[in-house]
């Protein structure tokens, strides 16, 4: 086809490394044509190339609803004013229609990109129950297994603890998010959550790794298996067997009512904690809300293949959507993130110290953390700092 | 046999018991726990209430004596009845007693028993068997600044109700595929409405103006979708009191930034845990806030937070607070007002003062020395005690 003959005629001209992947490039394009959702078996094999040429990445946007195109603008706008190597496609989704074709084309994007930037996608709660959370389609179809979130306190932001340093790793896809739920009986609801040994396994390796990459001491599982003995039983048996390969990190465990009491008093006992779905999803909210809310912190979703940032408490934000007070922090660090994991390194410093920088001017500080600065205001500050720091940086 | 004792009994109490008690004798004499559409008259005889006591495990019956201590003192007119749950066996029997004995009495104060994890998954929580054969469906814990105890957040008011008997607590699970666990959650219609029926109601008793349904209904759709629904209509026939819906995760990180906005709050069983902790954490934690369970006909009291405190047993450190406001909440009840009143305003009193605080407070006073200070306290402000 075209296609084919367009790619073969592009590799003479990509540096032979790629060559030998060639036959992988027809079979990634043979995958993005079918437009199923299902969980492709990411085999070494199918793993796309990173979409880079000449230099320049390809990341799918996002926007979402509620505040989640403003922000996105604003990344862009700081990007392009930074001259970051970075294209954006731009994969709008409707979440006030029932079919998921918009979802599709998103996940299709994602999966040729293998990186994603996101705003948050309402899910309608007058919709009929059939209609599945976007967000969790997404997360499940792309496999995106691991959520994290790292929350430590900023300097100039005020708030009632200090020096807190946590990182929350979160399951992704199952437990309670499984959206499996049936009426048997009138008046009667049954919920199903699924905990599997397989994904446990998984999410504990992943924690483990992750805290050894980065030195940390002390892995904390968060449960209820004093009440769901067999479910979080699981999750915690799993975890120990996964601790047991890690002499070097303590490992313990704690019930989530008393964790989240003890986050409120006294937060700095923590280091790095895992949990199934829905702790995470309170856990990390706490966190979030000790740290300075939900305008500060960046969120990472990790699958072997893929990643997904967005904002770690996930609000659509749709109160203030368009009144330019929303707090553009969370989803700049998110983009640096993202720009960490395109191992571009040097821009995401520069712009992370950009933003960490504005965050000890109080008179920049947004409604949500009890000023009265405006997004513009924030991001064009942000956008000065880079300039003075001397970097190549189009007009103001 | 027992009827031929009521007879005995002096005339004006048998014509209260004489009809009711062969069926009484009937019902306490199977030893099924099932429900009985039964309510037994008030356990009072002579003007003294009969109190079923479980001192539980960890700091339960140390807490437990000390609250018997101080009613002796007062001289408060209620009987304990003191059963032991042993929540290292295996068999129900223990449990079941208790029961009974609840069911006889009509009220209980309670300790946290401890749920060995070591035990197989057949055996399931003690204090959840007890709650849901009680059908104590409604868990009401009021969290209030208290003077005295600095904490981050000041002037907190929060009333909590959370439904006692279903949602993830059913205990339901089980294991198809190996190493696929599934685990139940269930919500009914007549449960949710009648949570929510029993908030408004608690909200227009004690004169509050909003109550927050808690759920997490954007993705469990047709489970906290119900709950919502249940709340929304029950809200309806209320319209004096305001009434609004948060998301779980949104409610706790409003509550760490700002809890003064909230009043009433009422939500699943899951939801209800996580949330009463989060604010027992934020006015001072667990061993300042009593929780109290009420069902239609019996009413069980214990710590809001429910810590069996193994790590701190016999140490003398533990903060009696919690269990003796819920032994006032116990007064309360069987309408003993007065001694409650009393009580409280003396633990209130001793609160203030900083050298007294136990180690949770951050101080470094015992328990002994705190109930001590709570009986001068009542002492000195002059109805009738025993000598100290």
């Amino acid at each position: 086809m075209a296609a084919h003959s367009a790619v073969l005629s592009m590799s003479k001209i990509i540096n032979p490394f790629w060559g030998g992947r060639l036959g992988n490039t027809v079979k990634v394009f043979g995958t993005t044509l079918t437009s199923h959702r299902n969980k492709t078996l990411l085999t070494g094999e199918n793993i796309p190339p990173p979409a880079k040429y000449g230099g320049r990445h390809t990341v799918t946007l996002i926007p979402g609803d509620g505040i989640g195109p403003e922000l996105l603008n604003h990344v862009r706008e700081v990007f392009r004013f930074s001259c970051v190597p970075v294209d954006f496609e731009v994969v709008n989704v409707n979440s006030a229609l029932e079919t998921d074709d918009d979802m599709n084309n998103a996940i299709t994007a994602i999966r040729r990109n293998g990186i994603a930037l996101k705003g948050n996608i309402e899910t309608k709660h007058t919709m009929a129950p059939s209609v599945k959370s976007r967000n969790n389609l997404l997360r499940t179809s792309l496999d995106l297994y691991a959520n994290v979130m790292h929350c430590q306190s900023l300097p100039g932001v005020q708030t009632r603890h200090k020096n807190i340093d946590i990182m929350i790793i979160r399951e992704n896809t199952e437990g309670e998010y499984s959206s499996l739920e049936h009426e048997s009986v009138s008046g009667v609801v049954e919920s199903l959550k699924i905990i599997t040994r397989n994904n446990s396994l998984r999410i504990a390796d992943y924690a483990f790794k992750l805290a050894r990459e980065k030195g940390r001491r002390r892995v904390t599982a968060v449960h209820k298996a004093n009440i769901m003995k067999l479910g979080d039983g699981l999750f915690l048996q799993c975890c120990r067997e996964v601790a047991s390969g890690y002499p070097d990190i303590t490992f313990d465990s704690m019930i989530v009512d008393n964790t989240t009491m003890q986050l409120v008093s006294k937060p700095h006992q923590f280091d790095v904690m895992v949990m199934p779905n829905l702790y995470g999803n309170v856990v990390s909210n706490v966190c979030a809300g000790l740290v300075g809310g939900p305008g500060l912190v960046p969120g990472a979703n990790y699958g072997n293949a893929y990643a997904v940032f967005e904002t770690a408490t996930r609000n659509t934000g749709k109160s203030i959507a368009g009144k330019n007070i929303a707090n553009p922090t969370a989803m700049l660090l998110a983009s640096c993130m993202m720009l960490d994991h395109l191992k571009l390194y040097d821009h995401a410093t520069m712009i992370r110290h950009a933003v960490l920088k504005t965050m000890n001017e109080t008179r920049l500080h947004t409604a949500d953390i009890g000023g009265q600065g405006t997004t513009s205001e924030v991001v064009q500050t942000i956008m000065r700092i880079i300039q003075s720091g001397g970097q190549l940086t189009t007009e103001l | 046999m027992t009827a031929r004792s009521v007879r005995s009994l002096p005339g004006v109490l048998k014509s209260v018991f004489s009809n009711r008690l062969s069926r009484v004798y009937g019902a306490a004499a199977c030893n099924q726990r099932h429900k009985s559409t039964y309510t037994p008259p008030p356990a009072r005889y002579g003007g003294r209430h009969t109190v079923t006591l479980i001192p539980g495990d960890g700091i339960g019956p140390e807490l437990a004596h000390h609250v018997r201590e101080l009613f002796r003192f007062c001289c408060v007119p209620v009987d304990f009845e003191v059963v032991n749950v042993d929540s290292s066996m295996a068999s129900e029997d223990d449990i079941n007693n208790a029961i009974m004995a609840i069911r006889r009495n009509g009220v209980a104060l309670k300790g946290n028993i401890e749920t060995n994890h070591n035990l197989p998954p057949s055996y399931k929580s003690r204090n959840s068997l007890l709650r849901t054969t009680l059908d104590l469906y409604a868990n009401v814990m009021h969290c209030q600044s208290l003077p005295g105890v600095r904490t981050r957040h000041k002037n907190i008011d929060i009333m909590i109700i959370r439904e006692n008997t279903e949602g993830e607590y059913s205990s339901l699970e089980h294991e198809n595929v190996p190493g696929v666990v599934e685990c139940l959650k269930i919500i009914t219609k007549t449960k949710s409405l009648r949570i929510a029926d029993y908030a408004f109601r608690a909200a227009r008793a004690t004169g509050r103006r909003r109550v927050t349904a808690v759920h997490k209904a954007n993705i469990m759709k047709l489970a906290d979708g119900l709950f919502l629904e249940c709340c929304k209509e029950v809200a309806s026939g209320y319209p004096e009191i305001s009434f609004d819906s948060m998301i779980v995760d949104n409610t706790t990180m409003q509550l760490v930034s700002r809890p003064q906005q909230f009043d009433v709050m009422v939500m699943p069983n899951l939801y209800g845990n996580v949330v009463s902790n989060v604010c027992a954490g934020l006015v001072g934690g667990p061993g300042l806030v009593p929780g109290a369970n009420y069902g239609e006909d019996y009413a069980v009291f214990e710590t809001g937070t429910r810590n069996t405190g193994k790590s701190i047993a016999n140490h003398n450190t533990a903060n009696p607070t919690a269990m003796l406001l819920a032994s006032c909440l116990l007064l309360d009840h069987v309408k003993l007002h007065a001694y409650a009143s009393m009580i409280r305003r003396a633990i209130l009193s001793t609160i203030t003062e900083t050298r007294l605080h136990t180690a949770d407070l951050g101080g470094q006073g015992s328990t002994s020395e705190v109930v001590q200070s709570i009986m001068n306290a009542v002492q000195s402000t002059g109805p009738q005690t025993l000598s100290i």
